[in-house]
């Protein structure tokens, strides 16, 4: 039973990680109907800032907790930045261009920022910080909850709590959610919408950030490569749930990460990312609209 | 004033990169050792290449628009290589040329050479396969590598247990990869565009992590050696002359590729393709059967890639998961972007060029897949063409005026 409970924990903490990467993808999906495949690259390039910053700040002796918040906001604010570049060099020219011309831009600029990082770091794995200590009233449950995967969870419901806030309430959020209905008439009722999708990008970028930043500490190492597979793992919870829509994105990350965690726990872990994809094929064959997806019909 | 405004906006511009560059240009940490190191000269370098290629994109887009508006009227220009193909005997000119060149080429260069020339020879077949599916069908495949795979495999282990030669297993190996390529498209391809980029994404992983983990099968990530190579009627060859004949082989796969593909292109099959990249519903609407002339353009870029796979079997006589990861379909679709989706000329010049300059510009070589990266981004941006665009065939009416009409 512990071992199940165990599992369970695991899983709900990987399912809120890629929670927070796959919020990126279904929100620029939803405004601008475009797979971001930039965004796992933006979420490694927040834990790699995440990572810089902290091991500076450290060698420079800060106290832990100023490292924790200095380097939470580096990695939110340069993650964001980059996915505000990323969406004026590589998609805003491709706005009216046909389909596919965004999509390869995208899939060029996730190769470049590979790279990047790659040239300009290293290509070894690296080892991230501690930054969580072990909670002291955490002693009793620790074989079968640690203290990082407590912050995950809480940090994931507070960062969700806020991000539906915004799009509830503020005045950003209803342009966001007028301009995802019909661009068109979202700039005619006088909505910026060059900004609104700028907007988008920097919030997505800044959650696949935190996921960055939590991720790493979790499994304690991180190197260019990581954003490939969590990006494509991210993008299959979004499709599971839905695309575009929010909630779905939630539920669909917490399914994949229940799965993956069963599935390795108890069948094998060798194949711990073909469970990822194949659930992916299967889900585009039954139900391609996802789990809180709307079905929509084409019009001519 | 204009060129006060512009030089303070390219300042402002490698400002912003210097910023977004700094943590991870400038500081480099030793997290072993706890030291830092402040590279406070790549921040310099950043600024003056941000500035210098700021300048170089407004030229560019400058003179894109002043030949915008002096076209308007004029026919659209066709690049040097059209014209000279349009022109029957200047066309002969070139493939004559292009013909000695080839067949003179192991005969005066090194047996490495030769080597690197059969290497992007492949990748011609490869991007020309790639080039149906994408360029043609307008379906983005990320995973065209698995088909690769599929061919390469089959050869290495039907070479292994039944001891079958590369003649056998040539044909073979395309129809398996075409098989499969059925197998994914069957399901995926009622899907919206960007849904199948990452299908075939994904499948390309599964088929390159079964590979890797199930080793009973594929003897895991150790992969597969002593694979034997071509044949030539029962003749054993060294491997100097073994190299020089799978050139040769390569040179007429190629022409053989191209000319398929050129008949296709012009085929019913190739027009409904086209019709169906640029708008599905219209298409439809004209008769044409959607899932059908999709699967038939996914399993024929699926067959060529399962040739090639069987080719690069018998070259290297070693094949291992590493050879079949996804940046190996990003080059090849860097390939058929660069040179003109839909192209076949542009094609073969995008596998030369990005095939051949790493390899010659070795001191640059670990940039490679920096730039295909930046190529891609570029060329969609700037000239999403290509280098060497596809001429639609188009038909022109004479006008008829009032005196023709009389006679």
């Amino acid at each position: 039973m512990d071992y199940f409970i165990e599992l369970l924990f695991s899983g709900l903490t990987r399912g809120s990680i890629y929670a927070l990467i796959a919020l990126g993808y279904t929100m620029v999906y939803g405004i601008i109907g475009l797979i971001n495949f930039a965004h796992g690259e933006i979420y490694m390039i927040g834990a790699f800032t995440a990572f810089i910053v902290a091991t500076v700040l450290s060698i420079y002796g800060f106290p832990l907790l100023a490292i924790v918040i200095i380097a939470g906001i580096a990695a939110v604010v340069w993650a964001s930045s980059y996915g505000y570049t990323i969406e004026k060099i590589a998609y805003k020219p491709l706005r009216h261009a046909p389909r596919l011309s965004p999509l390869i831009s995208a899939i060029g600029m996730s190769i470049f920022l590979q790279n990047y990082i790659l040239l300009a770091q290293t290509s070894d794995f690296l080892r991230f910080p501690r930054l969580i200590p072990d909670f002291a009233f955490m002693e009793p449950i620790a074989h079968i909850i640690g203290s990082t995967d407590l912050v995950i969870l809480v940090t994931t419901v507070v960062v969700m709590v806020a991000l539906t806030f915004i799009i509830k309430f503020t005045l950003i959020g209803k342009a966001m959610r007028a301009t995802s209905q019909d661009r068109t008439m979202a700039m005619l009722v006088g909505i910026n919408v060059n900004w609104v999708i700028s907007a988008t990008f920097i919030i997505g970028s800044g959650l696949a950030a935190i996921g960055g930043l939590l991720i790493a500490s979790h499994i304690g190492q991180i190197n260019f490569y990581i954003g490939f597979l969590a990006g494509i793992k991210a993008f299959t919870a979004a499709v599971l749930g839905g695309i575009g829509s929010i909630p779905g994105a939630v539920l669909g990350s917490l399914i994949l990460g229940l799965t993956e965690s069963f599935a390795t726990g108890y069948v094998s872990s060798d194949y711990e990312d073909v469970f990822a994809f194949s659930l992916l094929v299967l889900i585009l064959i039954f139900k391609p609209s996802g789990l809180l997806g709307k079905a929509t019909n084409q019009k001519v | 004033m204009d060129v006060f405004k512009e030089l303070k906006k390219g300042v402002l511009l490698s400002l912003w990169f210097v910023f977004l560059t700094f943590p991870v240009m400038v500081i480099k940490v030793d997290h072993i050792a706890r030291t830092v190191t402040w590279r406070w000269e790549n921040a310099l370098y950043m600024a003056v290449g941000t500035f210098f290629i700021y300048f170089v994109v407004q030229l560019f887009r400058k003179k894109q628009e002043n030949r915008k508006e002096g076209q308007d009227s004029k026919e659209p220009s066709l690049s040097i290589i059209h014209r000279i193909l349009l022109h029957r005997s200047q066309r002969n000119v070139l493939l004559a040329f292009i013909a000695v060149v080839a067949i003179l080429f192991p005969q005066f260069l090194s047996i490495y050479q030769t080597n690197v020339m059969t290497t992007a020879l492949m990748y011609v077949v490869l991007g020309l396969g790639l080039n149906i599916v994408v360029g043609l069908a307008g379906l983005l495949d990320l995973g065209f590598v698995a088909f690769y795979a599929v061919g390469a495999y089959t050869y290495a282990l039907l070479n292994l247990h039944f001891g079958l030669g590369f003649w056998t297993v040539l044909p073979l190996g395309g129809l398996l990869a075409a098989t499969f390529g059925i197998l994914l498209g069957f399901p995926v391809l009622r899907l919206r565009g960007d849904y199948l980029a990452i299908v075939t994404l994904g499948f390309g992983e599964i088929i390159r992590l079964v590979l890797e983990n199930w080793g009973e099968f594929s003897k895991g990530p150790s992969g597969i050696s002593g694979i034997s190579r071509p044949s030539f009627f029962g003749v054993e060859m060294s491997l100097e002359s073994s190299i020089i004949y799978i050139y040769y082989l390569m040179v007429l796969l190629v022409i053989f590729t191209i000319f398929v593909v050129n008949r296709l292109q012009d085929s019913r099959l190739g027009r409904a393709w086209i019709a169906l990249r640029e708008d599905e519903i219209a298409c439809q609407a004209m008769g044409v059967d959607k899932r059908k002339t999709k699967l038939v353009a996914f399993s024929l870029g699926a067959f060529w890639a399962g040739i090639m796979g069987v080719v690069f079997a018998a070259k290297t006589t070693f094949v291992n998961p590493a050879s079949f990861t996804f940046l190996e379909s990003a080059i090849i679709l860097a390939i058929v972007v660069l040179g003109g989706m839909g192209s076949i000329v542009g094609v073969l010049f995008g596998a030369l060029i990005l095939i051949l300059m790493p390899e010659y510009l070795r001191a640059l070589s670990q940039y490679r897949m920096l730039a295909f990266g930046a190529i891609l981004v570029c060329m969609m941006v700037f000239r999403p063409q290509g280098l060497i665009a596809n001429i639609r065939r188009t038909y022109t009416f004479k006008k008829k005026t009032p005196n023709s009409l009389a006679k």
